[in-house]
């Protein structure tokens, strides 16, 4: 390491050559590896949903599309299959707060069945207990509560994009009773209403629902209870699609996945590009320094050393510009934290990302390097001295 | 083919036999030097003169391993330079030889004292010893205040100076100046000329000069004169 140290300076000498070249090449690469920082956030916060998604978890949806209601009287039909712990109604509430951009997951639920269901909710007993007796009380993860600085025992008028109540306003008066938390990673952005409450008060839709979550007993017999669930609701009017709570979420993740993949192609091309901006940057750097070249290898520089100082400057400048870049996206991912927490939670650049991206840094800047050091390697003392 | 000319009774450092150089211009063999015999003495003075195209800096590039002949022998120090393979040859020039340049070759980016360290990178020292190596030669070519300069900063003699010290930072056994003077005004030329009398008188350099100019020549040992590849000389 301090073999390689005490040619630092003269790397380092070697950006500073040409001032306005090297910014712009360090710029081309910063760009580049901002666009995959962020590219790889949004990978990551998409992914994260599936990492915590439950297996023992099944959804029971209307087969035709989960915006097409089911009605609530499935809910004990389903209760009865073998090897079903809980059964629980959910229905997309639409709700948003204060300003409709300020929007969040909520669902009302049978608050029981419900914390059945998701046994790894942190929530203090007493808490449950306040919850589970107001009917017209709410729980309230964590993220929401300090976003909107909602403490326990606040009323809030929570607004629905969907359901009216029976008097025509959109607007529902609910108690924040229970705050709750998750394992580390997990995504609190949640409230959860009563489904009593919610199925008395609404103005239309009487009698449905969206879709129930089921929590089986064994998770090699999720799939066959799945099957179970939907061959009892064949030839109805609300037939039935139940597949796993992961499953969902991949699927999910599939689809926009595709976005995904279209930005790490738009990724790829940029990176090829900043590939070929910084091998011509470092070809005309070593045809400008040919007779400079040539004293070194005069000085005793072995044609080793100087393919080493060539390639050892073009990792220099990928480097530069790619720590750069994934700084930046990383302070992206800070300062928009809370704008895109509502509807990307966990984007940023996670610590795989940053170790694949200095793998990256080095690649390019051997790959970039190549041709350039290897001529530098090749040249002749003599013809390099005349060079001037 | 001409005879070795004689060295002093020292011993001699440089030992030339029979040495020729042929450069391929298309289909055409160019010789350039034509069975050159050449002793050096250790501790010795020399310049090298000629008309241009004689051979003088090709002469001198052999010395200083820098190109190879096409046959004939090439021993310095008891070393037949020509034998040893490129590898070789890169650790025997930083151990062995100093080499100035007439454009002063420095690198432009760094300042006067890193320009003067490089030759020390490619040693074992550690940063103090390189410092305080880097320091000495400052030093000795009178340039101390100017360490933290970027050449573009000095004057030409300045710049010069720096050269030497870099040539002489490795303390080397041969010092080899191609027209050290030939880009300098008289006055700053004859500043250099007195720097390498001086490290030739003080230090024991053994220096070999490639020079033009007669004026340049005086202050040498010893004057060989290179025509159409073959050597005379003048006894100063």
């Amino acid at each position: 390491m301090i073999g390689v140290a005490k040619y630092l300076p003269l790397l380092a000498s070697s950006l500073r050559r040409k001032r306005l070249r090297t910014f712009f090449t360090v710029a081309s690469i910063l760009i580049a590896f901002l666009l995959y920082g962020l590219a790889q956030s949004l990978q990551y916060a998409l992914k994260s949903g599936v990492d915590v998604a439950g297996a023992d978890r099944l959804l029971t949806m209307h087969k035709v599309s989960f915006t097409q209601l089911l009605p609530a009287s499935y809910e004990s039909r389903i209760r009865a299959v073998d090897g079903v712990v809980a059964v629980s109604p959910q229905t997309w509430f639409g709700a948003w707060f204060q300003d409709e951009r300020n929007q969040f997951p909520a669902f009302p639920s049978d608050p029981e069945a419900y914390l059945r269901i998701y046994p790894e909710i942190i929530l203090p007993e007493d808490q449950k207990q306040d919850w589970f007796a107001d009917r017209g009380g709410a729980l309230v993860g964590r993220a929401i509560a300090d976003l909107y600085g909602w403490k326990l025992g606040d009323q809030v008028p929570l607004k629905s994009a969907i359901w009216r109540r029976m008097d025509g306003s959109d607007t529902w008066d609910i108690t924040v009773r229970a705050i709750y938390d998750l394992p580390e990673g997990g995504d609190t952005r949640q409230l959860v209403l009563h489904q009593e409450y919610f199925e008395e008060a609404k103005q239309q839709a009487k009698g449905l629902i969206g879709w129930y979550v089921v929590r089986v007993d064994d998770v090699s017999r999720a799939q066959a209870i799945g099957k179970q669930i939907d061959a009892m609701f064949a030839n109805s009017p609300y037939e039935t699609k139940t597949s796993s709570e992961r499953a969902m979420a991949q699927s999910f993740v599939n689809q926009v996945g595709n976005i995904g993949a279209i930005i790490s192609a738009i990724v790829a091309a940029v990176f090829f590009t900043m590939l070929l901006v910084t091998a011509n940057t470092m070809a005309q750097s070593v045809r400008e320094r040919t007779s400079e070249l040539g004293v070194l290898k005069t000085l005793g520089f072995s044609n080793g050393g100087v393919l080493g100082l060539v390639l050892a400057e073009s990792v220099l400048v990928t480097v530069l510009g790619g720590l750069l870049g994934m700084f930046f996206a990383w302070w992206i991912g800070i300062q928009f934290a809370s704008t895109l927490e509502q509807y990307l939670p966990g984007f940023r650049v996670s610590p795989a990302t940053f170790l694949q991206s200095l793998l990256y840094m080095v690649a390019l800047g051997v790959i970039a390097g190549t041709v350039p050091a290897w001529q530098a390697m090749r040249l002749r003392i003599v013809e390099a001295l005349r060079r001037d | 083919m001409s005879a070795a000319p004689a060295a002093s009774d020292a011993r001699a450092i440089v030992r030339i036999r029979d040495l020729v150089k042929e450069y391929r211009r298309g289909t055409v063999a160019v010789r350039v030097l034509d069975g050159l015999s050449l002793d050096i003495a250790q501790g010795d003075f020399v310049a090298l003169m000629g008309p241009s195209g004689s051979g003088k800096s090709t002469l001198l590039n052999l010395i200083g391993g820098l190109d190879r002949p096409t046959s004939g022998s090439l021993e310095v120090d008891g070393l037949n330079i020509d034998q040893l393979t490129e590898g070789s040859l890169g650790r025997w020039r930083a151990d062995h030889v100093g080499f100035v340049f007439q454009m002063y070759n420095l690198l432009p980016v760094l300042t006067a004292e890193r320009n003067v360290e490089l030759p020390l990178l490619l040693t074992s020292l550690d940063r103090e010893q390189r410092r305080k190596r880097v320091a000495a030669a400052l030093q000795l070519v009178g340039l101390s205040d100017r360490a933290k300069h970027r050449p573009r900063e000095l004057s030409g003699g300045q710049e010069q100076r720096v050269g030497i010290a870099r040539a002489i930072v490795t303390d080397p056994t041969l010092l080899l100046c191609d027209e050290p003077t030939g880009d300098l005004d008289r006055k700053s030329g004859d500043e250099i000329l007195t720097l390498l009398e001086a490290l030739n008188d003080e230090y024991g350099k053994t220096i070999i000069m490639v020079t033009h100019d007669p004026h340049a020549a005086e202050r040498a040992h010893r004057v060989i004169h290179l025509d159409k590849g073959t050597l005379s000389e003048d006894h100063a």
